[in-house]
């Protein structure tokens, strides 16, 4: 076939739409904000660049520090929690048979062609002080304490409006995003050399120690970059299921946009979480292509 | 044979995967020490055997005995035999000598002696001067020796080896043949191989077993599944064959004489056959074992001199010629349509010289030539 990057005209009409799109939805709007950003509220409406570094040096408030260092701090413990969970379950679908397989990537799937915010209020329903947790545990209780244990009262758990809603929501959030880059890497992995380390006398958790985590790491990787972005710019989930000291920073910057009518402000903590974004990307190229070679065989 | 001197017992396994059964009553016996061969074309059930030896599959039926040792409930980590990889399946994160101290790691061994293991075993495979290669810097055949050593490491009492030269080129193949041959000899592990090449088979073995369909067929030391085939599907697979259907007319202890209509004439056997006179069976005459004469119009058969008259000879035509330097193959087309195959070696520079296409030929064999073969 002719190398179709040779055909100027072909190549720069096939080119030129998406290219367009860019500018227009992407590049230009950035433009914007980012111009919003080094710039001051005049009056109510009215915003003037003024190349001003303030709203960044607002940025390092105590208050906002404390909501970026909780937001990371949430975001990385939901990402390890996705690793802990997704790897088993990356494990399972690697071995499972054909049809098993598919059952079991539509089953991570499903929740995804799910309507975020229908999900959330589902889990609120789940996990509030009347929900189905705290219902059937006052059920165990009232029958615990039928049994004549001295059960005291029951007191429902204040499973909502906190932190720990918050990383429940998360994870269930961010899951499928954390399985599919690890299934995707395990999946790639030739099981002979499973095999060979059991016949070498490894047990299966030295298997997975020595063998498959070693060889999976590109893809452990991508699953932690890709679930951590997401979860950290994360802001349906902790503005409905956290509490009022439960901030998060995507949380933040939409008050920023509405309710403080802030706009540069809030566009510099834009481009603060872009950057941070940047910054675990650039470590995800980085390790990949340390492990690239690891792969390669 | 006595429990001491084998190694290995199978013992009426089957293995089945749904519906469909993989292996089927197999039972042998394995001695220690010995090169042993599985054959057969690929889906007749010889892998699934080898990995049942491993303890990557569970028979469904019957019981493997290792060492004397029932291996039904013993995991693959806790057997003593190790397996060489179709794939070799080296561990690409790790170097040579990573790779083949790995198995050294959960057998106990004193971190002061594994060096001296690893080393030794990488002399025996003539890798000890890239024990810090990574796999991904090394040729094909080279990370054959460094699974073949990290199996070897462990001491175990079987290796098993998975079609071990069938991602070789052809040179290094005939090479590697000789070597681990040699090498089995040299260290007198017994060793297991799966192959579907009978050349290799026949090259390296001390004794083969021939798979088909799940179903052991013969077991046999390759001279033996070559001249003694024991049904028609041995002497097809093993070699080449002319196999004609025939009914048993003569049978005496001392001769016997198989009557074929696809053949359009008499097979004479100078041994007795004992099996079932006037039974359909089946006879079957290597290439190599057919003289070929030239044939004069009006001329009479030239009965061979151990033979009665009229039997072990029939008249062709030669329609193909496949020379192939040390021997040309010759196919020949009977009077009465069946077509035969004659090999002949070029034993002069000019043999290949003495029959061309469309020649008439006779072609004759010895009362010995022929093997009965009852299915």
């Amino acid at each position: 076939m002719q190398d179709w990057r040779e055909d100027k005209t072909f190549f720069g009409a096939a080119i030129a739409l998406p290219v367009i799109w860019f500018m227009i939805f992407f590049v230009v709007p950035m433009a914007i904000v980012w111009a919003y950003s080094v710039g001051e509220n005049v009056g109510a409406v009215d915003i003037a660049i003024t190349g001003t570094f303030a709203n960044y040096a607002k940025a390092f408030s105590p208050e906002v520090l404390k909501v970026m260092g909780d937001s990371v701090v949430l975001a990385f413990i939901t990402t390890i929690i996705c690793l802990v969970v997704a790897f088993p379950v990356a494990l399972a679908m690697t071995f499972a048979d054909e049809k098993q397989k598919m059952w079991l990537l539509l089953l991570v799937m499903l929740p995804f062609w799910t309507n975020l915010l229908i999900r959330t209020y589902a889990l609120i329903a789940v996990m509030r002080t009347s929900g189905v947790i705290n219902s059937g545990l006052e059920g165990v209780h009232g029958l615990l304490a039928l049994t004549g244990l001295p059960m005291g009262t029951f007191e429902p758990l204040p499973l909502l409006y906190n932190k720990f809603a918050v990383v429940v929501g998360l994870v269930y959030v961010h899951l499928p995003f954390m399985v599919l880059p690890l299934y995707a890497a395990l999946d790639r992995l030739d099981k002979s050399l499973i095999e060979a380390s059991l016949d070498l006398g490894a047990g299966h958790l030295e298997t997975i120690r020595r063998i498959i985590v070693p060889l999976a790491a590109p893809g452990i990787a991508a699953g932690l970059v890709i679930t951590f972005i997401p979860a950290l710019g994360a802001y349906l989930t902790p503005d409905l299921l956290g509490g009022p000291d439960d901030l998060m920073i995507a949380s933040l910057i939409e008050r920023q946009f509405k309710r403080a009518n802030d706009w540069p402000f809030g566009a510099a903590l834009s481009f603060i979480l872009m950057y941070i974004t940047l910054i675990f990307f650039a470590i995800r190229a980085f390790m990949e292509r340390k492990g690239g070679k690891v792969g390669a065989h | 044979m006595s429990d001491r001197d084998t190694i290995i017992r199978v013992e009426e396994v089957t293995k089945r995967y749904g519906k469909v059964t993989a292996v089927d009553r197999v039972t042998l016996e394995i001695p220690r020490g010995e090169f042993f061969a599985l054959l057969g074309p690929s889906g007749c059930g010889k892998t699934t055997l080898l990995r049942m030896l491993a303890g990557f599959e569970m028979p469904s039926e019957g019981k493997i005995f290792i060492d004397g040792v029932d291996m039904s409930t013993i995991p693959p980590n806790k057997r003593p035999v190790n397996m060489v990889f179709q794939s070799y399946a080296v561990f690409p994160h790790m170097t040579v000598f990573e790779n083949v101290a790995y198995g050294l790691k959960f057998d106990n061994v004193a971190k002061a002696d594994q060096y001296g293991r690893v080393m030794a075993a990488l002399a025996d495979v003539k890798l000890d001067h890239l024990a810090e290669r990574k796999p991904d810097q090394m040729s094909g055949g080279q990370r054959q020796r460094v699974a073949l050593a990290r199996a070897l490491v462990k001491k175990p009492k079987v290796l098993l080896l998975d079609e071990p030269l069938s991602a070789l080129d052809a040179k290094l193949r005939e090479a590697m043949r000789f070597e681990l041959a040699e090498l089995q000899d040299k260290i007198g592990i017994t060793f297991v191989m799966v192959t579907h090449d009978q050349d290799e088979a026949l090259a390296m073995a001390c004794r083969c077993a021939v798979m088909d369909r799940g179903k052991l067929m013969q077991t046999a030391t390759p001279s033996n599944l070559y001249e003694f085939p024991a049904n028609k599907f041995v002497a097809d697979f093993i070699g080449s064959v002319n196999l004609f259907e025939g009914t048993l007319e003569v049978d005496e202890p001392d001769h016997a004489i198989v009557q074929s209509e696809e053949l359009g004439g008499r097979i004479f056997f100078d041994h007795g056959v004992s099996g079932a006179g006037g039974e359909k069976m089946w006879v079957g005459i290597r290439p190599e074992k057919i003289e070929l004469l030239k044939r004069e119009e009006g001329s009479t058969p030239p009965t061979p001199e151990d033979a009665p008259s009229g039997c072990n000879v029939t008249a062709g035509t030669i329609r193909q010629i496949s020379y192939l330097g040390s021997e040309s193959i010759y196919e020949i087309d009977l009077i009465n349509g069946r077509r035969m195959q004659v090999s002949r070696p070029n034993l002069s520079r000019w043999d290949q010289e003495d029959f061309t296409w469309d020649d008439e030929v006779w072609l004759r064999w010895h009362g010995d030539s022929p093997v009965l073969l009852q299915s």
